[in-house]
This record gives C-alpha cells, sequence and structure tokens, in this order.
C-alpha cells in the first residue's frame, strides 16, 4: 500500500515488525536508534481510571513526535494504572511503549511472568527500574518488596531472551524479543562512581539508557566525557531525560522534595526573571535540548513533561531534533477509511441501494 | 524515575489525614528501628583495607579448620558459629543475615542495610549531600560503599553484578558457606590435577 509508514507491519500496525539481524527486538525504537537517527522517547501520565479512553487520549497528543512511549509503573510510589495495562492498550493501537518494570512492587516470580505477559503482548522495549521507595508515595504503609534490584531485573531479562531461561534455569518455549532499557542518574552522589555504574549495567544487558531530568548541561558533559572514555557509548543508546519546570516556585519545590533531580541555582533565577515562567520553562528546555543534542555519544532525548504533556510536541518541533524526520503516527489506514464512510453513508443517508443500483454507478 | 510534582504530594495528604496522636515515633523506616546508630559501621567502611586484609587471614584459618567443621558436622557447628557470626557482623556492619556476605565488593558496607536493599549500586535518589532518599539522616550506603572499595586492594570487584539474594539462605552463615565451597573447588582441583597426573 502506498500510504504505508515506515517501521509498521503491513499486516496490521499491532503486529510486530520484522526481525532483523543484530536487532534483538522486533520494536520500532530499536530500529530507529540502530539506523543512527535522533529518536525521542517521552513519559504518558497514567491515568487513574478503568477507562481505555484515557490511555489513547493522553498517547494521541505525541502522534507523529515520538519515537517510543514509557508506561511508568507506579512513579513516584503513587498507585496508578500498571504498565502492563497500559502497554496491553497501546500495543493494541500500534504505539511503541516502553513497559517499565519497578522492583519495588513485585517479586522476581511476578515480574518475570509479566516480562513475558508484556513480550507476547508486543511489547518490544522494556526499562528495568528499582523504583521509588514506598515512603515518597500514596500508600505509605505498603511494603516494599526490591526482591531484584535495576540491576539482577535487567540481567533476568537478559538471561530470559538470550538463554531462554527463567532465573531459574527453567527453560521458556519461546523466549520475550526485547530492546533493554535502564535507568541512569548522572547528577547523583556519588559522581565518579556513576559513569562505572552505567557500564556495570551494560555488562548486565543494558541496551538503551534514559537518565534523569538534565538542567545541569556541564554536568551532564562530564559524565558523558567520562562515559566516551570508558567506550559505553559504542554499547549503549544515550537518551538525556529533559522536560519543561512549569514555574520558578515549581522547580525549588522539585529541588527540595524530589530526590536525585539537580537543578542549578541559575535555572532558577532564569525562570524567576522571566515574564511568562511558563514559557520560559519550555524555552529552557529547548535550549537543554539544543546543547545536549550535539554532545557526542547522545543518541536521543527523553521528554518528561509531567502535566504539561501538550508542549512536547512543540518542544521536539521548536528543538528541532528530528530534522523533518516523522516518527510513526497512528493514521486511519486507506481501507478501513473507505468501510467507515461506506457503512456512514448507508447508516445516515437516506437511500436504498439495490445490486442494480450499485452496478449503475459503479460504469 | 521521579516526577516532578505539584507542592503538594499525595504523602503528604495522607500523612495529615492520619488520625492525631500524642504518640509520635521517628518517621524512619521499621529496619532502622531495630538498628543502633551507624557509628560502628562508617568506622569500618573507613578501615576497609584492614578488614579485607584481615579477613582473607581469617577466611584461610576458617578453611584450614575445614577437616574440624567436617569431622563435627557443618550441620551442628551452624547454630554456635552463626551465634558469633551474628553478633560479630552485626556490631561491625550492621549485618542482616542475608546468608551469602558480599562484604569485599562492597567496600565493607553492607549493601542490606539499603532501604531498598540493592546490591549492586546507588539508586538515583541519592541526595545532593550523599545521604539516603528514604532515610534523610543515614549516609547512602552505596556512596559510602565506594568510598570504602577505593582503599581496598581488590576493590574493583564492586564491578562484579551480584545475583539477586537468595531468601532461602537467611539467617545461615555465611562464613561456613564460603569455606564449604572453597574446600569443595579445593578438592575438586586437587582431583583433576590428580586425574591429569595419572
Amino acid at each position: 500500500m502506498t500510504g504505508r509508514q515506515r517501521d509498521e507491519n503491513p499486516a496490521g500496525i499491532h503486529l510486530p515488525l520484522d526481525p532483523l539481524p543484530g536487532h534483538s527486538s522486533r520494536g520500532r525504537l530499536e530500529r530507529v536508534l540502530r539506523r543512527g537517527e535522533f529518536a525521542v522517547t517521552t513519559e504518558l501520565n497514567p491515568p487513574d481510571s478503568a477507562d481505555p479512553e484515557d490511555v489513547y487520549n493522553r498517547a494521541k497528543i505525541f502522534d507523529g513526535w515520538v519515537d517510543a512511549i514509557n508506561a511508568v509503573d507506579a512513579s513516584g510510589a503513587n498507585c496508578h494504572m500498571s504498565s502492563v495495562g497500559i502497554c496491553a492498550l497501546l500495543t493494541r493501537m500500534g504505539y511503541a511503549p516502553i513497559m517499565q518494570i519497578a522492583c519495588r512492587d513485585k517479586n522476581r516470580i511476578a515480574i518475570q511472568g509479566d516480562v513475558l505477559g508484556g513480550a507476547a503482548m508486543g511489547v518490544a522495549n522494556m526499562l528495568c527500574l528499582t523504583g521509588d521507595g514506598v515512603q515518597a508515595g500514596d500508600q505509605p504503609g505498603a511494603k516494599p518488596v526490591f526482591d531484584l534490584d535495576s540491576m539482577s531485573l535487567l540481567e533476568t531479562v537478559r538471561i530470559m531472551r538470550d538463554n531462554g531461561k527463567f532465573l531459574s534455569g527453567r527453560k521458556l518455549t519461546t523466549p520475550p524479543q526485547v530492546f533493554l532499557g535502564a535507568a541512569v542518574n548522572p547528577f547523583a552522589p556519588p559522581f565518579d562512581f556513576r559513569p562505572i555504574h552505567l557500564g556495570k549495567k551494560i555488562a548486565a544487558g543494558a541496551q538503551f539508557v534514559q537518565t534523569q531530568y538534565c538542567f545541569d548541561v556541564p554536568m551532564f558533559k562530564t559524565f558523558m566525557q567520562k562515559a566516551r572514555d570508558l567506550g559505553h557509548t559504542e554499547k549503549v543508546f544515550i537518551l538525556c531525560g529533559v522536560g519543561p519546570l512549569a514555574s520558578a516556585k515549581t522547580a525549588k519545590w522539585i529541588r527540595s522534595n524530589v530526590p536525585g533531580i539537580h537543578i542549578p541555582d541559575a535555572i532558577i533565577k532564569r525562570l524567576e526573571g522571566a515574564q511568562d515562567q511558563k514559557k520560559e520553562g519550555k524555552q529552557l528546555c529547548t535550549d537543554i535540548i539544543n546543547e545536549v543534542k550535539e554532545i557526542p555519544g547522545v543518541s536521543g532525548i527523553h521528554v518528561m513533561a509531567y502535566r504539561q504533556e501538550e508542549y512536547v510536541a512543540e518542544i521536539v518541533d521548536e528543538s528541532g531534533v528530528l530534522k523533518g524526520r516523522q516518527p510513526w503516527k497512528r493514521e486511519i489506514r486507506r481501507d478501513d477509511q473507505m468501510v467507515a464512510d461506506r457503512l456512514d453513508r448507508i447508516l445516515h443517508d437516506e437511500i436504498t441501494e439495490t445490486q442494480v443500483d450499485m452496478v449503475k454507478t459503479a460504469h | 524515575m521521579s516526577d516532578p510534582q505539584p507542592a503538594v504530594t499525595q504523602a503528604t495528604l495522607v500523612k495529615k489525614a492520619a488520625p492525631k496522636s500524642d504518640y509520635k515515633p521517628a518517621d524512619v523506616s521499621p529496619q532502622r528501628r531495630v538498628q543502633r546508630s551507624f557509628a560502628v559501621r562508617l568506622w569500618s567502611i573507613r578501615h576497609s583495607r584492614l578488614l579485607e586484609w584481615f579477613y582473607s587471614r581469617f577466611a584461610d584459618a576458617f578453611l584450614l579448620l575445614h577437616p574440624l567443621w567436617k569431622g563435627i558436622g557443618y550441620g551442628r557447628v551452624e547454630a554456635p558459629i552463626k551465634f558469633v557470626e551474628k553478633r560479630v557482623k552485626g556490631f561491625m556492619f550492621d549485618c542482616r543475615m542475608c546468608g551469602q556476605c558480599v562484604l569485599s565488593s562492597t567496600g565493607m558496607s553492607c549493601p542490606m542495610n539499603c532501604p531498598k536493599q540493592l546490591r549492586n549500586g546507588p539508586c538515583g535518589g541519592v541526595r545532593a549531600n550523599g545521604n539516603c532518599e528514604v532515610e534523610p539522616n543515614m549516609p547512602c550506603v552505596w556512596v559510602k560503599a565506594w568510598e570504602g572499595s577505593q582503599n581496598m586492594v581488590h576493590g574493583d570487584k564492586i564491578l562484579t553484578v551480584q545475583k539477586p539474594v537468595d531468601q532461602s539462605l537467611r539467617e545461615t552463615s555465611a562464613w561456613l558457606r564460603v569455606t564449604a565451597q572453597a574446600a569443595a573447588t579445593r578438592e575438586a582441583a586437587a582431583n583433576a590435577g590428580s586425574g591429569a597426573a595419572a
């Protein structure tokens, strides 16, 4: 079909792509990264509802601007729709979700089961996280599990994929084909250990990493320099985490209340000095993207615009990181459109078509 | 990965909604409530090189005694050895008796003291002052582990990817397990050597 997009299965948008040599998954994100294109990923704000439309609507605003969408696993230890559930909905619609797995809530039995379930639904990317402590969220009385840690989780999924075995050694009949991701935070101590820690994650199985919010570009540059010196950038795709700050007040609050996010004073001063702080926050994000995209070894950006998702498209557009490329976009196929139009006409127009009439109009 | 959130978090709301009472326990995790202060633990990390040296001698001595343990029966010596191990390591490192000690790979900083029990490196939530995200007054176990490993001769063991904790080995003696395993490998090597010679 002529209207078919790149990285789409002609038999159906929800189906996995053809396997390619050197690719461990059958998803879109890995193809984009391995082609050497600058990738853009984002995060879907998980709904507190059981309505699938909520997920579809929240995914729709990223259409044509991102290569993959993170389905967060109760981020900040707050209860939301599960990442497995969000992934099930997104894969149905042909989106490329990145299934986040946090070690906080599930033990190794549940996690390995979810990995198989996710992969069976067509999830091609999985991001292995430790997860925030339960004290940070809305259910501080919950039992923290932390049976695995991010590193052993990475290794577990890698063993499932490459060796076709559970952690116990029991065989899988069909191993999950997934592109494995991890998170890194170059902006938290111990700073000199962080690049080495990244190496450890690569050894455990990480193929791409998303970083924590980058507001301090010089600090990120130092990290990247060390990662390059250690040869990590050849083994892993690094997506730099960026995002707009809503105001100087939010920035100050985040700095003192969300551990692991480092915001320098200069950023807060710049926001305070602005007329329209929200606009300035967006501009700041674009400026940071423009700086980080030039750093050698950065393969993409991960835009986290919590409660400002509508700005993701603008930020990506203004920063020009896609260089004119349009990521996969959900659109109605021509044959479906024809059926829909025809049904619409039959249902709503006051006509009774007979075969004889149809033949006449066809000629 | 944490999201930036509005000024009032769900956690704050939950805390505010809790019933009022005069009894207010310190805001720490239950794990820390059963613990003393961590001064000794920090001393051990500062002297990681000395402890590393000491432990290698100690492990050798334990291995020398392997015929004795085997004679009495590992099962029978387990209880008294565990009694001593639990107290000594508990005092020195705030040991939590996971039964699969990795202290020599983690700069003599016991990873089981991490509220997330991470055995492979710090999480992304370490505070700017190097303290824990969950226990704001406790120095991050992994920041200390990195410092400790820098002093050690075999500090690069921190790069090994550790397997997940085997929960079925909790409350067992790591000293005896390591000794029995070392003895088994030594015997296997000896057998292979004699097999090759013959």
